[in-house]
């Protein structure tokens, strides 16, 4: 049967939180009222990254993509668009009133911007269907490796193509898995690390929920490459969409003898298990996640032995990350010719970041390594709310650091980021303003790590919480002469002594800052001032007498009474009894009331 | 999966149900499928289109519908649209004419000139 109309609903997390399930009930109902459920057929789909303007659906053959549907619209989408053939144009995204709805999207930065190569089929695909994946190429790459090439012709492919870990670190990937191929074993494995424990990064996610093929076609390749026969995919438990898809993917795999013995009639066979993580931060660091994986208590332990001598149960074992796998289909399909025209010299290819804070586009944006930072926030993220000024931005999550504004221009790659203090990380990018404090920023962060070290070793353990007390006594207005210079020995001394990179990189988010911001640290303990105005212990709410018109809003919507004053006349804040909410500064209509 | 031939085979059955989906360099037939349109047998008209194109396994054609082009009297009416910019305007049709549609024009490229809006208006 063939449809005459395609309804693709974006089933991502996002989209699932905002209603998307009900919104597939109710067109399954208008379309069986209006009989014309054997003409439409509905297709769940990967996040599309625009969550923020989610749920999205995209109906074809007219490509006409609606944005915030609600599920109250889906009538009007039925009757209109898919029974009388009218685009509602109230729903488009982009331009509403472009004359061809092809048009409408045509300067939407968001989309026209961006390089899908990870992503390519998010949004695309309907990633519950192996038809669907193999209909755009999906295991064909397989197909060429297995059939075509010998593994270490795989292998000088990916090392050629110049990808590298988008998991952290940004090993060179052929090269990890060259280690792997030499060893000799019986027994080698192959992991994938989906554990992606950077608050704010979901890159990974929604492509094992918009597809998952992509990544179990690639680990049967890397299996093919170093000689292993079992690989294991390690994924946090609390990314329950992305199990179920996964899950379903591999036992299709398997059903069409993609994973399994003799793979295509050759002599290699690949099997696939799921392990689920607890989600804690640590067992995304390798030797953690595979000692999880052995069902043991997550921690790491030092290296040498590298994974890819010694690694699950002592085997060799390859680890990467569920983005770099994503990567590894096209690249053998397309050639690694092709994959090193996109980007800078040293950094190949794509990278796909999750864009958040301070943003009106938050989403999951692919952009060819090398696009500056401008680009991204103003061109593809639609710059920043109420036109405030752009002050930082923060990659690498709790292990890396900020690039302040006066770096803005810079090109986005491994080596440029390390080069500012902050790094790649996984890909969590954080915008922030210039009502953002940069010590409150750096506190949380460290916050995070103190919560996440697992406790083996004292430089991470017992040096990230001497500093975290630093800084809350900074924040809080208590800062004491010499507390800088003691925050730099802690941070020094935790790098070089803490066993693993959760340690080693904790103290980045405040040498970072310092780097750039030191002043306001200064401000924070010489002078007791938050410049951001955002840490409450130092922010003082004074009325403008001249200014006040005394109305008594202020005083009537204050939730602790601390405003007092007659009618007519200026008002005060009782600043023992002020609990800093600011309640007062957005309700007064005169602009009366000061924050210092 | 046995052999590549049989991976092959399975993307080109896939290829075919999704190839709605690809918007690029593509020749548009559009149907008026308003109350005038549907009234003179609009819907058989379209299902022809897609019946015949999916028989002879044509996959850069599209078929989709609109509402009332204005000329009700001459319904039902279908637009193709080419690649090109190139349109041509057909009316009263029924199914067999949709038919000949797929064969001569998008198949031969050669427009069908007796039902076209300007034979029916001569
Ligand atoms: C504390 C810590 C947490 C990490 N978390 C992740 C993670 O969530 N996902 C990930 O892919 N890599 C994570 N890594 C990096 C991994 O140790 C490893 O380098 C990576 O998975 C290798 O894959 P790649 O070369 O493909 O990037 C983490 C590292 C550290 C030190
Ligand atoms: S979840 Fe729907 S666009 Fe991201």
């Amino acid at each position: 049967m063939v449809y005459r109309s395609h309804v693709l609903i974006c089933n991502g997390t996002g989209c699932t939180a905002s209603k998307a399930p009900e919104i597939m009930t109710r067109l399954e109902k208008e379309l069986a009222a209006k009989g014309i459920e054997k003409e439409v057929k509905i297709v769940k789909t990967g996040c599309f990254g625009l969550c923020e303007k989610g749920p999205i659906l995209v109906i074809y053959p007219e490509g006409a993509t609606y944005c915030h549907v609600r599920p109250d619209d889906v009538e009007e989408i039925v009757n209109e668009h898919l029974v009388k053939g009218r685009i509602v144009k109230r729903l488009l995204l982009g331009d509403k009133d472009a004359e061809d709805v092809a048009k409408s999207l045509e300067n939407v930065g968001f989309f026209n911007r961006q390089v899908r190569v990870a992503l390519r089929n998010c949004g695309v695909i309907n990633p519950e269907s192996i038809e669907e994946y193999i209909a755009r190429d999906g295991y064909a790459a397989l197909a060429k490796a297995l059939t075509e090439m010998t593994p270490s012709q795989v292998i000088d492919e990916i090392k050629k193509s110049g990808l590298r870990g988008r998991g952290g670190g940004g090993f060179p990937t052929g090269l990890k898995w060259q280690f792997a191929a030499q060893e000799v074993n019986d027994i080698k494995y192959v992991c994938c690390n989906a554990d992606e424990g950077d608050p704010g990064a979901f890159m990974d996610r929604s492509i094992l929920e918009g597809d998952p093929h992509s990544v179990i076609e690639a680990m049967a390749i890397a299996g093919y490459a170093i000689g292993s026969n079992q690989g294991y995919i390690y994924v946090r438990a609390e990314y329950p969409i992305a199990v179920q898809r996964l899950n379903i993917a591999i036992s299709q795999a398997k059903e069409y003898g993609l994973l399994g013995n003799n793979i295509f009639g050759t002599d290699f066979s690949f099997d696939l298990e799921i392990r689920l993580g607890a989600g804690a931060f640590v067992c995304g660091e390798e030797t953690a996640l595979m000692t999880s994986i052995e069902g043991k208590r997550g921690e790491p332990r030092t290296r040498p032995p590298f994974p890819a001598v010694k690694g699950l149960w002592e085997k060799p074992t390859i680890l990467n990350n569920v983005e770099t796998y994503a990567n590894i289909p096209v690249i053998l399909l397309k050639g690694a010719d092709w994959f090193r025209s996109i980007g800078t010299e040293k950094s190949k290819g794509t990278k796909v970041f999750a864009v958040g804070g301070k943003i009106n586009n938050t989403g999951l944006v692919e952009i060819p390594m090398g696009m500056t930072l401008r680009e991204v926030i103003y061109d593809i993220g639609g710059g920043i709310p109420k036109g405030k000024k752009f002050k930082a931005a923060q990659t690498g999550g709790p292990s890396g650091g900020c690039i302040p504004a006066s770096h803005i221009d810079v090109p986005i790659d491994y080596d440029n980021l390390i080069e500012l203090g902050s790094m790649m990380g996984s890909g969590g990018l954080i915008v922030m303003d210039e009502d953002t404090c940069m010590v409150d920023i750096a506190k949380f962060f460290l916050e995070f790590t103190v919560d996440e070290s697992c406790g083996k070793c004292p430089p991470c353990r017992i040096g990230t919480k001497r500093m975290h007390e630093i800084l809350d006594r900074i924040t809080s207005g208590k800062g004491e002469e010499g507390d800088i210079e003691k925050l730099e020995i802690l941070a020094e001394s935790i790098k070089q002594g803490a066993l693993c990179g959760l340690g080693q990189t904790a103290p980045n988010p405040v040498l970072s800052t310092l780097r750039y911001f030191r002043d306001e640290y200064e401000a924070h303990v010489k002078e007791k001032r938050c410049p951001a105005g955002v840490c409450k212990a130092m922010l003082k709410y004074t009325i403008i007498p001249d200014k006040c018109k005394g109305c008594s809003l202020c005083s009537r919507k204050c939730p602790v009474n601390a405003i007092s004053g007659e009618v007519k006349k200026p008002y005060v804040i009782d600043q023992s009894k002020c609990i800093k909410c600011g309640v007062c500064m957005d309700t007064c209509k005169f602009a009366a009331i000061e924050k210092k | 999966m046995k052999s590549v031939e049989e991976l092959k085979a399975i993307r080109e059955k896939a290829l075919k149900e999704m190839s709605i989906r690809d918007n690029e360099d593509k020749t548009r037939i559009i149907v008026g499928m308003a109350t005038c349109g549907i009234a003179a047998g609009a819907k058989s008209v379209m299902s022809a289109f897609i019946d015949e194109l999916e028989k002879r396994n044509i996959r850069n054609v599209s078929v989709s519908m609109t509402g009332c082009i204005g000329i009700c009297r001459l319904e039902p009416v279908a637009e193709v649209l080419e690649a090109n910019g190139e349109k041509t305007t057909y009316v009263k049709l029924d199914a067999e004419k949709a038919r000949r549609i797929v064969a001569e024009h998008i198949v031969n490229q050669k427009p069908v000139t007796e039902f076209t809006v300007g034979a029916a208006e001569r």
